[in-house]
């Protein structure tokens, strides 16, 4: 039994890492706090990790089935600057001018209705592009990482086509109701007594963001990992020629990963939106986003050559990425010296990671 | 035509595809020109010659982007070595200003090799956090705002002047081409570069230290940055903040489009040049056009996965 339990984390050395990582730090965070362990910091902490935390997961996927993808900051960006047209929660005439042309799009529906509709197609213009990512490609048979770098500066160009300026706005209700405590979510949608309900109480102080990664994470992840297309993106990852001899979907698994990860992206495009209340095409904030999701992939224990690795252990990555932002806060560090200690964490992080080559002893094994 | 193009190597295809591929872009800019100014500015060598002073810059990054990509590896960090490279030069001043900048690139070039090649971290993770390293330095160093000191005069006679008309910052991407092409045809080191982009475990059974070439790869992307950091702050007297952002993607973009095997290994320069060109032109066909940076964006990705299309596809698995 206790051999079992070594065994398994030997195996989930990286996930078992981050999580301890992420507790210990999160702990001295919220014991140096002022207002430690309250549901505000919680609050707070979870609507400034949520947007990292999908990315993370969103770029999990195609790095197990060993392809980056450079696109999931683009098409966050791009799915946010939908978003500010289409939650405004009141019935808005949409129009599309292009080429001089100006066409009329006919009335996008206000109330809870627009609101829902609105998530959905903000959410299926994420998987959208993700798509488009997999098939070139699979279909144009371009690497990855170099195919990515190419899309997102398309859906970057979308984005600063619907958003020149930052801009937009976001139904105010939806905006408190999602980045705020549960206790809240339910007082603004008028449900279980307007959040007063007796049984309610001892769970209206978790914070909306975490409830909803953990709602993402079991119904969407998990089932993917569990299905034949999710085990064979892991099988691609490891060994494209063994899956392929092996009779596993190959093609269409790399084209669920990049579907899945333009889902995520935009999972977190959205909520960035709702939380800004606007659509704001940022290039330099797209770039940031996909390079830290990559760090967060990377501490949270997935291999960036595909094949080993979870989206959970990811979110606990970025969750320490953001977790070390937190204590410049605390401790008072100048905001000119933020930017150097980041780095150097990150960078020590992965040199630590990579201690383990000291021990190799045949040289080879160095060159996989 | 066809039986042309069949006789040629798969290395020289691309390049005469995206030579074709300028040729088309200067022939649409001046249909536009012609037809809506009635001049056509694409052609007259001072205009050519004044965007290809703007090309030099991107052209160098990219020669020592190339040299990192062919051995299977990527630099991240070329964006902030490029600024602090020029940040500390302007700050030194005098005559060691350029050599205080080159020594910039190096020592950033050797810890990106030393992490990529002994400490085996994947250089994409690890030259994304020398990056961020860079620029919290840079940041602390210049308190976040735009260095006061100017750019020496010899950094901008480099960079700004021109001799026989034709400006200096050419003659040096002229002579950074010159050295990568004959490193990487006449050398050991370019015979090593390409083998370990092709296999790095058969390399070193072969007898190569496939560690310390991969070390020199990354000293040499360094180097090629922080030149191009000396050249650009003297082409416009100042270092600034976020200087070197806009070099990383397209010296990326520039390398692939020549031909070059993102996973290493295969390339050649010549299509590095070439791809620098095409990037260059594109980019100033459209500003002449006055295209909004939206639209600019969607072109910029849609000519990279085109060009992929027509010759950077790669081979299906089958094993």
């Amino acid at each position: 039994m206790l051999d079992d339990v070594a065994i398994r984390v030997r195996q989930n050395i990286g996930i078992v890492t981050a999580v301890l990582l992420f507790s210990i730090l999160y702990l001295l965070y919220n014991l140096s706090h002022p207002k430690g362990f309250s549901s505000a910091v919680l609050v707070q902490n979870g609507d400034e990790i949520f947007a990292l935390a999908m990315l993370a997961m969103a770029q999990t996927v195609p790095v197990l089935a060993s392809g980056l993808d450079l696109s999931v900051g683009a098409v966050m960006t791009m799915v946010g600057c939908f978003a500010s047209y289409l939650l405004t929660g009141v019935g808005a005439p949409l129009h599309l001018d292009i080429f001089g042309l100006h066409l009329g799009l006919g009335t996008f529906p206000g109330g809870m209705g627009g609101i829902l509709l609105g998530i959905v197609i903000c959410l299926a213009t994420g998987a959208l592009a993700g798509f488009v990512n997999g098939c070139v490609v699979v279909y144009g048979r371009i690497q990855p990482i170099i195919a990515t770098l190419a899309t997102g500066a398309i859906y970057i160009g979308i984005a600063l086509f619907l958003r020149p300026t930052p801009g937009g706005k976001i139904d105010e209700d939806l905006n408190w109701a999602l980045t705020n405590s549960l206790g809240d979510f339910a007082q603004t949608i008028h449900i279980f007594d307007d959040g007063a309900a007796p049984w309610f109480a001892p769970v209206a102080w978790i914070p909306v963001p975490f409830v909803l990664l953990v709602l993402i994470a079991l119904l969407v992840w998990v089932p993917f990992r569990r299905s034949v297309i999710g085990r064979a993106v892991y099988a691609v990852g490891s060994a494209e020629g063994a899956a392929y001899m092996s009779g596993l979907p190959i093609d269409r698994a790399k084209i669920a990963a990049f579907t899945l990860a333009g889902f995520f992206a935009g999972c977190g495009g959205l909520f960035l939106a709702i939380q800004t209340s606007s659509g704001n095409a940022d290039i330099p904030q797209a770039g940031a986003y996909t390079l830290n999701s990559i760090a967060s992939v990377v501490i949270g224990g997935t291999s960036l050559l595909g094949g080993t690795g979870s989206a959970i252990g990811s979110i606990f990555g970025a969750m320490v990425l953001r977790v070390i932002s937190f204590f410049f806060r605390i401790f008072d560090i100048a905001p000119l010296l933020q930017p150097l200690f980041e780095g150097l964490i990150l960078l020590a992080a992965v040199s630590i990671g990579a201690l383990g080559v000291l021990r190799v002893k045949n040289t080879l094994e160095l060159f996989r | 035509m066809s039986s042309a193009s069949l006789s040629l190597s798969r290395d020289d295809r691309p390049i005469l595809i995206a030579a074709l591929f300028i040729l088309v872009i200067l022939v649409a800019g001046t249909v536009y020109t012609f037809a809506r100014f009635g001049s056509a500015p694409l052609l007259s060598p001072t205009y050519l010659l004044q965007q290809l002073q703007i090309g030099a810059f991107l052209g160098i990054v990219a020669a020592g982007m190339m040299m990192v990509i062919l051995i299977a590896q990527i630099d991240l960090s070329v964006p902030w070595t490029l600024a602090a490279a020029a940040m500390m030069a302007t700050s030194i001043g005098g005559p060691l200003a350029i050599p205080v900048g080159l020594g910039v690139g190096l020592l950033v070039g050797l810890v990106n090799g030393i992490g990529v090649a002994y400490l085996r971290v994947p250089s994409m993770i690890f030259t994304l956090g020398v990056n961020a390293v860079m620029r919290g330095l840079m940041v602390a160093h210049t308190g976040g705002y735009a260095p006061q000191t100017g750019a020496t005069d010899l950094m901008r006679m480099l960079a700004g002047d021109r001799t026989l008309g034709i400006p200096n910052a050419l003659f040096v991407w002229i002579a950074v081409s010159v050295l990568v092409t004959i490193v990487l045809q006449r050398t050991t080191l370019g015979r090593y570069v390409y083998a370990i982009g092709n296999k790095e475990a058969a390399a070193y059974l072969a007898g190569v230290d496939t560690r310390r070439i991969t070390v020199i790869c990354f000293v040499l992307c360094g180097l090629a940055a922080a030149l191009a950091g000396v050249l650009l702050a003297g082409y416009s007297t100042k270092a600034y903040q976020g200087m070197g952002d806009a070099y990383l993607l397209p010296s990326i973009a520039a390398v692939v489009i020549g031909g070059t095997n993102i996973l290493g290994g295969r390339g050649r320069y010549l299509g590095t040049l070439i791809g620098v060109v095409l990037i260059v032109l594109l980019n100033s066909v459209l500003s002449i056009m006055d295209m909004p940076e939206a639209g600019r964006q969607v072109i910029y990705g849609l000519v990279i996965i085109f060009m992929l299309l027509v010759y950077g596809r790669g081979e299906r698995v089958t094993s």
